[in-house]
């Protein structure tokens, strides 16, 4: 408080023991609050001491009220010693003549002249003011009190009228006499009850709000400061920004030094994992021969490369999310031996979605999920075996014999072998670049033909479970196996020419009429023209086998009894094969033109665009596939590929209809061995009941009668 | 999304596999300033784009200065010149119910019917249009605010929701006149502050589900995806202003969702 500017008059001379004994009370938590009066930058630390302060305030801003008639007086002038400077300033002009008046009356003149007071002051202590004012003390300076002391109308719960007021115009504060209060310059003002409206409107400014610690009163303080400080250009128009910012600044304090913000910290790990994908693997001390060694072939293919041709088609990933799934890939041909992959897709599911790597081993590196699988097979048969044994329990207990179940389950249709057929690649899923690579099991046949009767969305984690009608006879990473299946069977087409049929393949009778089921790349292959791609889908053809009704590509005889089936017909009794008899399955042969694909409801099943019709020279032949939206293939010059992006289902203009329930099945005919009977009442039997027994009574005492006649015989 | 900022909310769209290539990107930069000169829109969006099995429409559309009056929408073939799609009378939106199945991408192509008449490829976009903005156009909260004059407008100072708030339905309403809202009852509506929450949120939406809420690109973007119209894609990237919806899709209502959830 040493930069008051010295005012002539003193304070008036005041009852001194009233005045120290109130003010010792009141002087402590001034005390704690002047020493922190520091920089403007101070003010977020001030403010929690404030907001111990503001309870002293506002208790004082009530106890004002109610003590103003009391002593109005020594509360006051203690109020005008532990306050800001201006308060002492305030009793210069005001001589201890006065007496209190009652308070309601004096309030308007109060008001006035507490204005005017101040307004001379200003006059007096201007750059003061300004100087105080870049202090974040929570010394009422004049600017936010004035206009408050100008609309104080409801603070004043006696409903004073408060005279007119001054606009709010700073340009005003400077000249007092355009003030229009002349007719209360004349009058001395009573000092006591000014004082008390501003110490009330400042208690009131002071009152935290409900919601938080903080008051009125200081964030206007922080936001003048702002706004003072920073200087923006016209002021006003951004006030309401500005007063935005400051709330927010106040409860969201800026980053800790030490610690981290939790929210962020998912982001942050997955920012960790990303960052991982960059880092070369081994480290950068070998240098040369590093460099060697990486330039020689690597199995992924120019993720980028393709990424690029996508985009002028308008398809596909970001370019930085494009870079990192090829890191992520890089890395996944690091973790597993690897003899070519592709990247796939990506499937979009519900809270994660699924980035597809097309993979393809090197020789004999997956024996070891055959074997897990086929471990699961048995306990299937196992289970089966179970059944019958508790059929013969029964046997025992009734007389009757039950008639053995003639239903059996259908064969099980083999799934095919690994590298052939729909199992021809292995997928590695993961939902994000830098997340670990999982595999997915192979598929079979019963998963396919149940993938085809559902259509659910993917969750997002393998392991989900998939609820649906016809069960689907596995979790979601089964389910999604099962698509990419169909997906790959269905869209992935290639340049007519660029693979051909090797010349080295068997008759076609060995292989029971299903056509040949591989390929190879063709040397000679010099590349279509652009414009004949986009003309005509039969430039186009599918290099991946069509997957027949069954569930799988090459056609299997179900009926066929394979050994374990004969083991088991053994035990069983043989039941007539029935009346079926399965034909066998044909799809179209490998490598079949797109024109010939089947329309949808008379939609063509493909589309086909040139990527920029501006320069159709440069530019790309893309297709896209209407039975699954979001399969796309590209080809240019030599150079084509395939990819899917989507949901993963297929398009059907017809609803979907959900497979019905099973029919009822049929109840025991009624005949000579089984009839239907319904059971006997509970009257019923306990009338049978009361015959037998009188039946049983009447026999033994035809018994007894006969043991009587016996026994008076012997007796006689 | 914003005409101003085309690039990045491409990018950042572009998780759902759809965007636009080099060259429509480039066109659209340069007409769509055009058509905000020439028709003297405060705010042109590009809506998105629907696929047709001949040709593709890239709709835009044109904001006054009140957000939430109605928009006029613009539709283009090759992104360079941009006409106006004539408005539906009522009896075409009946109409246009009843006719199903995929654009073919001539706006003067006749839709024929057996029982109604003849109907217009370019209507039936445009309603499709409406109809689809209605249902799935989302805005962030707290990005349009309502001034007690009635006109809504962009709030300069959105920061952008906080990671926390990103995640749920409920920071995030319909960008359309609220349907709902009337229907909250009175301890509901006193929790809302009047000048951010006046529209419908995306909690109620029935059926429950019918959006697919996920972080992308390591957590730092948060991507809704409508499930009952494939193709609707919503950005935003928590603690920016960045925010955006685009539709690259067909046009078609996936009526079977219901089984898929």
């Amino acid at each position: 408080m040493g930069d008051l500017p010295p005012y002539p008059e003193r304070p008036p001379q005041q009852p001194p023991d009233r005045r120290t004994s109130q003010a010792s009370q009141r002087q402590y938590s001034w005390d704690q609050v002047q020493p922190l009066a520091a920089d403007p930058e101070e003010g977020q630390q001030i403010a929690p001491d404030a907001q111990r302060n503001a309870p002293g305030w506002s208790q004082r801003g009530s106890l004002s009220q109610q003590e103003s008639l009391l002593m109005p007086r020594a509360f006051q002038a203690e109020e005008a010693r532990i306050g800001s400077m201006e308060y002492p300033s305030m009793n210069t002009g005001f001589p201890l003549e006065f007496q209190p008046q009652p308070y309601s009356d004096e309030s308007r003149i109060q008001a006035a002249e507490v204005t005017t007071s101040l307004m001379q002051r200003l006059q007096q202590g201007q750059s003061s003011l300004f100087q105080q004012l870049d202090s974040t003390f929570p010394e009422p300076p004049v600017n936010p009190l004035d206009p408050f002391n100008l609309y104080q109308t409801d603070q004043f719960s006696e409903g004073a009228q408060h005279g007119p007021y001054i606009r709010d115009d700073p340009a005003l504060q400077f000249s007092p006499s355009e003030l229009g209060f002349p007719h209360y310059s004349a009058e001395v003002p009573e000092p006591e009850p000014l004082e008390l409206a501003v110490q009330n409107a400042k208690a009131y400014l002071l009152q935290t709000s409900i919601s938080c610690d903080l008051s009125l009163y200081e964030h206007l303080v922080n936001l003048l400061t702002k706004i003072l400080n920073q200087r923006p250009e016209d002021p006003l128009s951004v006030l309401e920004s500005l007063n935005r910012t400051t709330q927010w600044e106040w409860f969201h304090p800026k980053l800790d030094t030490l610690r981290d913000d939790p929210e962020m910290q998912p982001t942050y790990e997955m920012a960790e994992k990303q960052k991982a994908l960059f880092t070369r693997s081994g480290g950068g001390a070998e240098g040369e021969q590093e460099m060697e060694e990486e330039v020689g072939e690597t199995p992924v293919p120019n993720i980028m490369e393709t990424a690029f041709y996508f985009e002028q088609a308008g398809v596909g990933l970001s370019s930085d999310e494009s870079f990192r799934i090829f890191l992520a890939m890089k890395q996944l041909a690091e973790q597993q031996p690897i003899h070519t992959c592709r990247f796939w897709g990506k499937i979009l599911g519900m809270n994660r979605s699924y980035l597809v790597a097309e993979v393809e081993f090197r020789e004999g590196e997956e024996e070891a999920e055959e074997e897990e699988v086929e471990e699961m097979t048995e306990g299937g048969e196992v289970m089966e075996a179970h059944g019958e044994e508790e059929g013969e329990e029964d046997e025992e207990k009734t007389v009757d014999i039950i008639p053995k179940p003639v239903w059996k389950p259908p064969p099980v249709i083999p799934k095919e072998e690994s590298r052939s057929g729909a199992n021809k690649y292995l997928y590695f899923v993961c939902n994000e670049p830098g997340l670990p690579w999982t595999r997915l099991p192979h598929v079979t046949p019963a998963q396919i033909v149940n993938a085809r009767k559902i259509k659910k969305f993917f969750t997002g984690y393998l392991d989900a479970p998939v609820v649906s009608y016809p069960p689907f006879p596995g979790n979601e990473a089964n389910y999604l196996r099962a698509q990419i299946a169909r997906i790959s069977a269905a869209t992935q087409v290639s340049p007519l020419g660029f693979y051909q049929f090797s010349e080295e393949e068997g008759d076609e009778e060995e292989e029971g009429g299903a056509g040949r089921d591989s390929y190879e790349e063709n040397p000679d292959f010099e590349g279509i023209p652009v414009l004949e791609l986009v003309d005509s889908m039969a430039n186009w053809v599918h290099h991946t086998q069509h997957i027949l009704p069954q569930g799988r590509c090459t056609w299997v005889n179900p009926l066929q009894k394979t050994e374990e089936e004969e083991d088991l017909g053994e035990e069983e009794e043989k039941a007539d094969e029935g009346p079926e008899e399965v034909e066998q399955e044909v799809g179209p042969p490998l490598l079949t033109p797109l024109s010939e694909d089947a329309e949808i409801m008379h939609l063509a099943p493909w589309t086909t665009r040139l990527s920029c019709s501006l320069c159709p020279q440069y530019s790309v032949a893309v297709v896209r596939s209407n039975l699954w939206p979001g399969a796309y293939a590209y080809a240019s010059g030599k150079k084509f590929e395939n990819i899917y992006i989507g949901w993963g289902h297929k398009y059907s203009p017809e609803n979907f209809n959900p497979a019905l329930p099973a029919p009822i099945q049929q109840e025991y005919p009624s005949g000579p061995e089984i009839m239907e009977m319904s059971d006997p009442t509970v009257e019923e039997e306990q009338a049978l009941k009361a015959a037998q027994e009188q039946a049983l009574g009447a026999t033994e005492e035809e018994e007894e009668g006969e043991e009587e006649e016996e026994g008076e015989e012997t007796d006689d | 999304m914003d005409a101003d900022s085309l690039l990045l909310s491409l990018e950042l769209a572009s998780g759902s596999g759809q965007g636009l290539s080099p060259d429509r990107r480039a066109s659209l930069l340069t007409s769509l300033m055009l058509v905000k000169r020439d028709y003297r829109y405060d705010r042109v969006l590009f809506w998105g784009r629907i696929l047709g099995l001949v040709a593709d429409y890239y709709i835009a559309q044109g904001l006054s200065e009140d957000q939430l009056a109605p928009r006029k929408t613009l539709y283009s073939l090759n992104c360079t010149e941009w006409s106006l799609l004539p408005p539906a009378t009522e009896e075409m939106v009946a109409q246009l119910s009843v006719v199903k199945g995929r654009f073919m991408g001539d706006p003067s192509y006749e839709y024929e019917h057996t029982e109604l008449q003849k109907v217009n490829e370019g209507e039936k976009v445009f309603e499709e249009e409406i109809v689809i903005d209605k249902a799935v156009a989302i805005i962030p909260r707290g990005a349009l605010f309502k001034t007690p004059f009635g006109p809504t407008h962009v709030n300069r100072t959105f920061e952008g929701l906080s990671l926390s708030e990103a995640k749920k339905l409920s920071s995030y309403f319909h960008f359309r006149e609220p349907v709902e809202l009337k229907n909250k009852t009175l301890l509901e509506k006193a929790d809302l502050d009047p000048s951010l929450d006046f529209m419908d949120s995306l909690e109620h939406d029935i059926p429950k589900g019918s959006w697919s809420i996920q972080m992308e690109r390591g957590n730092a973007l948060v991507v809704l995806r409508s499930l009952l119209w494939p193709g609707l894609t919503f950005y935003h990237a928590p603690r920016t202003k960045h925010y955006g919806y685009i539709y690259v899709g067909t046009g078609e209502k996936n009526m079977d969702l219901p089984f898929m959830l």
